[in-house]
């Protein structure tokens, strides 16, 4: 399997705090890898760099073998890596259609001419956008297509928002998709519904994933490899079975030991937070 | 008597209890509003209203402009205040006799605010801070009588307004709309005179001039009854009429509404057209203003209401347009005068609009929300004081601006300020270019980039939008609309000064946007008919040429008012009003069952919770 992303000694600075330090991480094409640990551990300003939106301090993070490393957010986008937010953050106010149409920015090109003089490239090219959206609207269902493709996204419930934010990402036809927290604030039936369509993202749609999850059953069933962050360190890597009994990795989560490992040693507190 | 129309099923009406005796009010309430009707209406006497507007008869010899502007006040508060706010399933009383006596206690009471000031002009002299605390305005306290009459009079018109206020509530909805309309329609047939005249004129219908208004100016008796009692045969058998046509228009299939909307437009058009013909020189140039006007403001409203950047410094572009056109057509430009036919102008005009828009933007667009709105104040008086100043004299020509701005031709024929017609002509060409090139970006591509960053920036930027780009794509279509403006203005007024290009333009085509409804090319052109029409802009008179003085007063109050019951505008943009009213809008979505609840029924819901708790239980719960 070919390296998709590759980050080498990755490390961030805000002020004192060591936000990452020396992360070393690697992302095949193809796999789907989950990114753990404790509230503050850095999982989040992980993705916020790669996506462009936070500059490293040093390090650099190649992916298909360039460096994106000072990439501005939409040329990160461009470049092929999708990414949804922790705290849902859609186009509320425009229409579902038009949330997955404007995703697409960075795949067209028809300027203010072609839209002035309705070209028949325009019009395509409108009507290949609008096509590409509902199909990824699709991918969840009937939940956000039909009568829902002209209502604000403001309308739809919580789970639906999460949806949307998936299929904003992937409109984007990206290679490599960044999911922070996909489930977060779903019921357990929800949860395991998006955990067969994480799947999918892989094995219907070719994407490869890379996400930030607290629910443990969602990561036991989907990763291939989990890796697990503690205060801005990497202390942890492999499947989620090694990873699961690893001393350090429970000390981390429970801050003691346990005889037994339990679903509820997820951290209610940051799930709590996020509903 | 229902109430109030049956609601979805389910839900409740409110009980009606009988009315409260007029005895049982609540008096601080009363003094409350009585006060500030004191004080608004004695600040708006202060203001210099009623001496100034007075000259201005609306009935002649009985009933002078400036009375108006003040009588109004104790009318709509006695209204407004015995107005009861309707709540599904809260018992209310009937209203009743202690309403119009709430009414007319509130409305002496503001009354009585003028009657103190008369007391007060009479006793003290404080005409050095107050200007119009004048010997002047004490006899128009007193109508003109002597001040023991105007105290009481203002008392007791206050009361009798203050109390047909309050029993508005108490007719039969239709008496009260045709009482509206006949006041309407006289206040609008008297102040609007000049127009109306005008209009008159171009049609041959002078009789009826000579019919409506006294010599002097005004409506005669005469004619005040004839014209009431027309508008009071059309309140109680014609009205209804057309809201039963838009009602009719709203029940219409989509391509049969279509059709119906593109016959409405075509109409708008035709009348647009033909319209200047008929009307004389008054008209027209008051049609000229408000089409310049509300071409500056569909531009604006594109960098403001679709791509959310506010943009304080919209003058400059408006500054580089007529500074262009008029030193490459004028013979008198100081530095460099070619001499250019306008047309060839306007082209170079566009390319400067374009560089001023990159040049402008550039350092500014990478700001955001209130930086961004102060550095683009700032830019907009840099390019004025760069044409005041001494340093580019040479270029433009300082204070004294440049002059002598020949026509604009076209062969068949020249635009100029002295034939407002062929100024409005050029002017509604390029407003309908401008809302062309709203409707077609808007829905473009480029226009959804706009939406998103409108929205959320950082989010717009991560779903692979250029942002930089988007908005100066924004700024520099938005530029180019507002150089055309100031290219007809070259050609209109014949020269060009710094002073045309005041930060108050800005400001008066950003309220014009607002008060339209941002985002909206409907509202925008609402705003502009009703702020630059009627009112006026910045240097240009409006339909109320007496309250000129009086101009920002009135923009300042109508802008709080707005912003205060329809921030989203006279004729708003859909999406602004479910961001303005964002609770109601989902409220209603859930009355109508828009709302989707996720596909999990109420069991599945229940079992969750349960399994929930049970594993909570099992381990002991979660660790803290």
């Amino acid at each position: 399997m070919t390296r998709l992303l590759e980050i080498e000694k990755l490390s961030v600075t805000f002020g004192g705090l060591h936000a990452l330090k020396d992360l070393d991480f690697h992302v095949d094409e193809g796999e789907i890898v989950s990114v753990i640990g404790p509230n503050g551990a850095g999982k989040t300003t992980f993705f916020n760099m790669i996506s462009g939106m936070v500059a490293p301090t040093s390090g650099d993070i190649r992916f298909e073998g360039n460096s994106i490393v000072g990439y501005d957010p939409n040329q990160v986008t461009a470049a092929g890596i999708a990414r949804t937010f922790q705290n849902v953050r859609l186009f509320a106010n425009m229409t579902i259609l038009e949330n997955v149409m404007v995703a697409q920015h960075c795949r067209t090109k028809t300027g203010a001419f072609g839209a002035l003089f309705n070209t028949a490239g325009f019009k395509r090219e409108e009507e290949e956008i609008r096509q590409h959206g509902i199909d990824v609207l699709g991918f969840f269902g009937t939940r956000l297509t039909g009568y829902r493709l002209e209502q604000p996204a403001s309308v739809l419930s919580y789970a639906n928002r999460r949806r949307l934010e998936i299929a904003r990402a992937m409109a984007t036809r990206p290679k490599l998709i960044l999911l922070d927290e996909p489930v977060a604030g779903m019921n357990p039936k929800e949860s395991a519904e998006l955990t067969g369509l994480i799947g999918k993202l892989r094995s219907e749609w070719g994407f490869t994933v890379v996400m930030i999850e607290h629910d443990m059953g969602v990561v036991r069933d989907v990763s291939d490899r989990v890796v697990v962050l503690d205060h801005g360190e990497p202390i942890a890597q492999g499947s989620y079975e090694e990873v699961s009994t690893d001393p350090q990795v429970i000390e981390a989560y429970l801050g003691r030991p346990v005889e037994k490992r339990k679903k509820s040693d997820v951290d209610t507190s940051e799930t709590g937070a996020t509903a | 008597m229902t109430a109030v129309a049956p609601g979805p099923a389910g839900m409740m009406t409110s009980e009606v209890l009988p009315a409260r005796s007029a005895a049982s009010q609540d008096w601080n309430d009363i003094l409350k509003w009585g006060a500030i009707g004191a004080a608004s209406i004695a600040f708006l006497a202060l203001t210099g209203m009623l001496v100034v507007l007075d000259p201005r008869p609306v009935i002649s010899g009985a009933l002078s402009l400036g009375y108006v502007a003040m009588i109004w006040v104790p009318l709509v508060l006695g209204y407004t205040t015995t107005k009861q706010v309707v709540l599904e399933g809260m018992a209310r009383n009937e209203q009743g006799a202690a309403d119009v006596v709430r009414g007319a206690l509130i409305g002496a009471l503001t009354g009585a605010g003028m009657s103190i000031l008369a007391v007060l002009v009479n006793a003290f002299d404080l005409r050095d801070p107050l200007v119009n605390w004048s010997p002047e305005l004490l006899a128009k306290l007193g109508f003109d009588r002597g001040l023991g009459f105007g105290v009481i009079a203002w008392i007791v018109l206050g009361a009798v307004l203050g109390a047909l206020g309050a029993s508005l509530h108490l007719m039969p909805a239709r008496i009260a709309k045709t009482l509206g309309i006949v006041v309407g329609t006289i206040l609008f047939v008297s102040i609007f005179e000049a127009f109306l005249d005008d209009l008159l004129e171009g049609f041959g219908l002078t009789f009826l001039t000579d019919f409506l208004y006294a010599s002097r100016g005004g409506l005669t008796i005469v004619s005040t009854i004839v014209l009431g009692i027309a508008a009071a045969l059309f309140g109680m058998f014609g009205s209804g009429k057309s809201a039963g046509l838009t009602a009719k228009l709203d029940a219409m299939e989509a391509p049969q509404r279509k059709n119906a909307n593109m016959l409405i437009w075509a109409a708008g058009l035709a009348a647009l057209v033909l319209l200047p013909i008929f009307t004389g020189k008054i008209t027209n140039e008051l049609l000229a203003n408000v089409g310049i006007f509300l071409l500056l403001a569909l531009g604006l409203n594109i960098v403001v209401g679709l791509a959310g950047i506010l943009d304080l410094g919209y003058v400059a572009f408006f500054a580089v347009g007529g500074y262009t056109v008029a030193i490459l057509t004028s013979p008198n430009s100081p530095g460099f005068s070619p001499g250019l036919p306008w047309w060839v102008a306007l082209i170079v005009t566009v390319f400067m609009a374009v560089l001023a828009g990159l040049l402008i933007g550039a350092p500014v667009i990478r700001m955001r929300g209130d930086y961004l709105a102060i550095v683009t104040l700032g830019f907009g008086e840099i390019i004025r004081l760069l044409a005041l100043s001494d340093w580019l004299k040479g270029w433009f020509g300082g204070a004294q601006g440049i002059t002598n701005i020949p026509p604009a031709d076209f062969g068949l024929f020249e635009v100029k300020g002295t034939d407002p017609r062929s100024v409005y002509y050029l002017t509604l060409f390029f407003v309908l270019v401008a809302i062309y090139v709203s409707w077609r970006l808007e829905g473009s591509r480029l226009g959804r980039a706009w939406m998103a960053v409108r929205e959320d920036e950082s989010v717009a930027e991560a779903m692979g939008i250029n942002t930089v780009n988007i908005k100066l794509a924004a700024f520099v279509v938005g530029a180019v609309l507002a150089s055309f403006g100031g290219a007809i203005l070259s050609a209109k007024v014949g020269s060009i000064f710094p002073t045309s290009f005041l930060i108050l333009v800005s400001v008066i085509i950003l309220v014009v946007v607002i008060v339209g409804g941002m985002g909206n090319i409907a509202g925008v052109i609402a705003g502009s008919v009703v702020l630059i029409g009627v009112l006026g802009g910045p240097k240009q008179p409006g339909l109320l040429q007496e309250f000129s003085t009086f101009k920002l007063l009135i923009y300042g109050a109508l802008l709080v008012w707005m912003m205060l019951k329809r921030p989203e505008g006279l004729i708003p943009n859909a999406r602004r009003t479910r961001e303005l009213h964002q609770e109601e809008f989902l409220q209603d979505a859930w009355l109508k069952g828009e709302i989707d609840t996720d596909d999990d029924d109420v069991a599945d819901a229940v079992d969750t919770v349960v399994d929930a708790v049970d594993g909570e239980a099992s381990t002991g719960g979660a660790p803290a």
